[in-house]
C-alpha cells in the first residue's frame, strides 16, 4: 500500500514538474521575443553573434555539405542507373538537398557547434551569478544576453542553409558528372525543370523554424539552469544541461522537419 | 537619514528538493534595517543568510510575509516597479559575478553605458577615476580571471558603486581571501561608506572582524532572527543559541575580553 502511494505521489510530482518546465520554457520564449523589441538595441553584440554563430560555422557547413552532396551523387547514380535514368541525377540531388538535407543537416551542425556553446555560456553565467548581477543592475537579461543570440541565429541559419545547398549541389556535380560521367547538360537542365519555387520556399521556411527551435532550446536550457531539476550543481550541471539542450534541440528539429514536410509538401 | 529602509515582516521561506522533502529555512523572520547604518547579517552556514539577500533583491519571493523597501512591499511588485527599486541597490556577490568575457574597464563601465546617457568620453573619465580610487590603475584591459581575488572584489565594488546606490549589499565579501586581505577589504568598505553615505548590509559568517563596522547585528538561527544593536549585546546575551553561536564563531578572543572586564 505504502509503495503504491509513493508511486502515485512521484507520478504526480513528475507530471507537475514537466508542466512547470514547459511553462518556464514558454515564458522564456515570450520574454525573449519581448527582449528583441526592447530599446536600446545591441547592434554591435548582434554583429558579434552573427560572426560567432554564422561566419564561424562556415567551414563546418562547407565540409558537411560537400561530402553530403558527393555521397548523394554516388548513391543517386547507382540507384538511378539501375533503372537507366542517370539523367535525373541532377534533380534528385538538388531536390533532396533543398527540401530536406540542407535545412536539417545545417540545423544539426549549428546545434552542435553554436547551440551547445550558447547553452554552456549562459549556464556558466547563471551559476556564477552574472545573470543575477545583470538583474540587480536593472539590466534586462533578455534584451542584453538573449535577444542578440535569437536574432543572430534567425539571420545565420537560413543563410548557412543556402550555402549548404549550393555547396552540396556542387559536390553532387563533382561525383556524378566529373567522376561517374553523367552528362552535365542533363544534370543541370533536369535540376532546372524539377526544382520549383515551392521547394525552395519549403526549405527556407524549415530553416527559419529550425533556427527558432535551436536558439530557443539552447539558450533557454542554459538560462533556466537552476530551475532544471535533474541538473545537479556546479560544473556538472552546465555539462548536463548542455548535453540535454543539444539532444532536445536535435530531436525537436527532426520532429518539426517531419511535421513541416507533411503539412507543406 | 533615519527610519527603516529595509523591513522584514514575518517572512517564511522553504525549499522543496527533487525527492519532495521540504526544508524550512526562514520561519517568521522580523527585523528592520535603518537608513545610513551598517547591518551585519550573521549565522552559521545554511541558516538562510544568502536567502535573505536574495529576498531583499527580489531574486526570490518569500512563501509568506512581506519585505518592505522604503515602505513599499517588493513581494507583490510588477517587474517594472521592481527594476525601479533595484536601481537603488548596489550588490557585491559572493563570487563577485564579474562578467568574465569583458575586461575590467568594460565591467565597471557597463552600468554607466546601460543606465545613463553619458558620452563615451565622460564614461571613460569616470571609470578611470574610480579604478584609480580602488587602486586598479593599469589593470583596466585585463580580464577578471587574470586578477587576484582581492582585486576582483575591488572591481566588483567599483562596478556596484557606479550608479551611487542608496543601499549596498555584500554577500560574504571576504570568502576566499586571506585574513590580511579581508581586513583590507573591510577597511575599504568603511572608507567608501564614509564618503558615499549609503546603507550597508553585510552578510557574513566573519562576525568578529566586522563588529567594529556594524551598527546592528542580525543573527539568523533555526529560521528566526535575533537583532542586537551592538557587539556588547551579542556577547552578553543569555540566550543559549546565541551563546553557542558566539562561542562557535568567535571563540576565545571575546570570552577572554569578557573575563578581563
Amino acid at each position: 500500500m505504502q509503495i503504491i502511494v509513493k508511486k502515485i505521489e512521484s507520478l504526480g510530482r513528475n507530471t507537475l514538474y514537466y508542466f512547470y518546465d514547459l511553462g518556464g520554457m514558454g515564458m522564456f520564449l515570450l520574454q525573449s521575443i519581448g527582449g528583441i523589441f526592447r530599446t536600446p538595441f545591441r547592434f554591435r553584440a548582434l554583429l558579434k553573434e552573427i560572426k560567432v554563430i554564422g561566419a564561424f560555422s562556415f567551414i563546418v557547413i562547407f565540409f558537411t555539405a560537400a561530402f553530403t552532396g558527393m555521397v548523394l551523387g554516388v548513391q543517386g547514380y547507382y540507384t538511378l542507373s539501375k533503372v537507366g535514368s542517370e539523367g535525373a541525377l541532377g534533380s534528385a540531388v538538388a531536390l533532396s538537398l533543398i527540401r530536406e538535407l540542407g535545412p536539417v543537416l545545417t540545423a544539426l551542425m549549428v546545434t552542435g557547434r553554436a547551440g551547445s556553446a550558447m547553452c554552456a555560456e549562459l549556464g556558466i553565467m547563471r551559476i556564477s551569478q552574472q545573470i543575477d548581477a545583470l538583474e540587480c543592475m536593472a539590466i534586462n537579461p533578455y534584451r542584453f544576453l538573449i535577444a542578440p543570440k535569437f536574432l543572430a541565429t534567425i539571420v545565420a541559419v537560413p543563410l548557412l542553409t543556402l550555402l549548404f545547398n549550393v555547396v552540396g549541389i556542387f559536390g553532387g556535380y563533382l561525383t556524378g558528372v566529373k567522376l561517374l560521367g553523367v552528362n552535365p547538360g542533363a544534370f543541370f537542365s533536369g535540376m532546372e525543370q524539377s526544382v520549383l519555387n515551392k521547394d525552395i520556399n519549403l526549405g527556407i521556411i524549415k530553416s527559419f523554424v529550425f533556427a527558432v527551435i535551436i536558439v530557443w532550446i539552447c539558450t533557454g536550457r542554459g538560462f533556466l539552469l537552476l530551475k532544471i531539476r535533474s541538473s545537479g550543481f556546479g560544473a556538472e550541471s552546465v555539462s548536463r544541461v548542455t548535453t540535454q539542450a543539444v539532444v532536445l534541440s536535435s530531436i525537436t528539429v527532426l520532429l518539426w522537419d517531419y511535421l513541416l514536410t507533411a503539412m507543406l509538401l | 537619514m533615519n527610519g527603516a529602509i529595509i523591513q522584514f515582516v514575518d517572512v517564511h521561506k522553504s525549499f522543496t528538493s527533487a525527492n519532495g522533502t521540504v526544508q524550512q529555512v526562514l520561519r517568521g523572520v522580523n527585523f528592520d534595517i535603518n537608513a545610513g547604518m551598517t547591518t551585519v547579517i550573521g549565522g552559521a552556514s545554511g541558516q538562510g543568510k544568502s536567502v535573505a539577500i536574495k529576498l531583499i533583491l527580489g531574486l526570490m519571493k518569500p512563501d509568506t510575509g512581506k519585505i518592505l523597501i522604503e515602505g513599499k512591499d517588493i513581494t507583490t511588485m510588477r517587474p517594472r516597479e521592481l527594476n525601479e527599486v533595484r536601481s537603488n541597490f548596489g550588490v557585491l556577490f559572493q563570487g563577485v559575478a564579474l562578467f568574465d568575457s569583458m575586461t575590467v574597464f568594460e565591467n565597471v563601465a557597463l552600468p554607466l553605458r546601460e543606465k545613463t546617457k553619458l558620452s563615451a568620453a565622460e564614461i571613460h573619465k569616470r571609470v578611470m577615476e574610480s579604478l584609480a580610487q580602488f587602486g586598479l590603475t593599469g589593470h583596466e584591459e585585463k580580464f577578471p580571471a587574470q586578477l587576484s581575488g582581492g582585486m576582483q572584489k575591488r572591481v566588483g565594488l567599483a562596478r556596484a558603486l557606479q550608479l551611487e546606490p542608496k543601499i549596498m549589499l555584500f554577500d560574504e565579501p571576504t570568502t576566499g581571501l586571506d585574513p590580511a586581505r579581508s581586513l583590507e577589504i573591510y577597511r575599504l568598505f568603511h572608507k567608501i561608506q564614509h564618503e558615499m553615505q549609503y546603507t550597508s548590509v553585510i552578510v557574513s559568517h566573519d562576525i568578529p572582524k566586522i563588529f567594529n563596522l556594524a551598527d546592528q547585528v542580525v543573527v539568523l538561527h533555526e529560521g528566526k532572527a535575533k537583532v542586537f544593536s551592538n557587539s556588547e549585546d551579542i556577547q552578553r546575551s543569555n540566550d543559549t543559541i546565541i551563546k553557542d553561536f558566539v562561542e562557535m564563531t568567535m571563540g576565545h578572543i571575546y570570552q577572554s575580553r569578557l573575563e578581563n572586564e
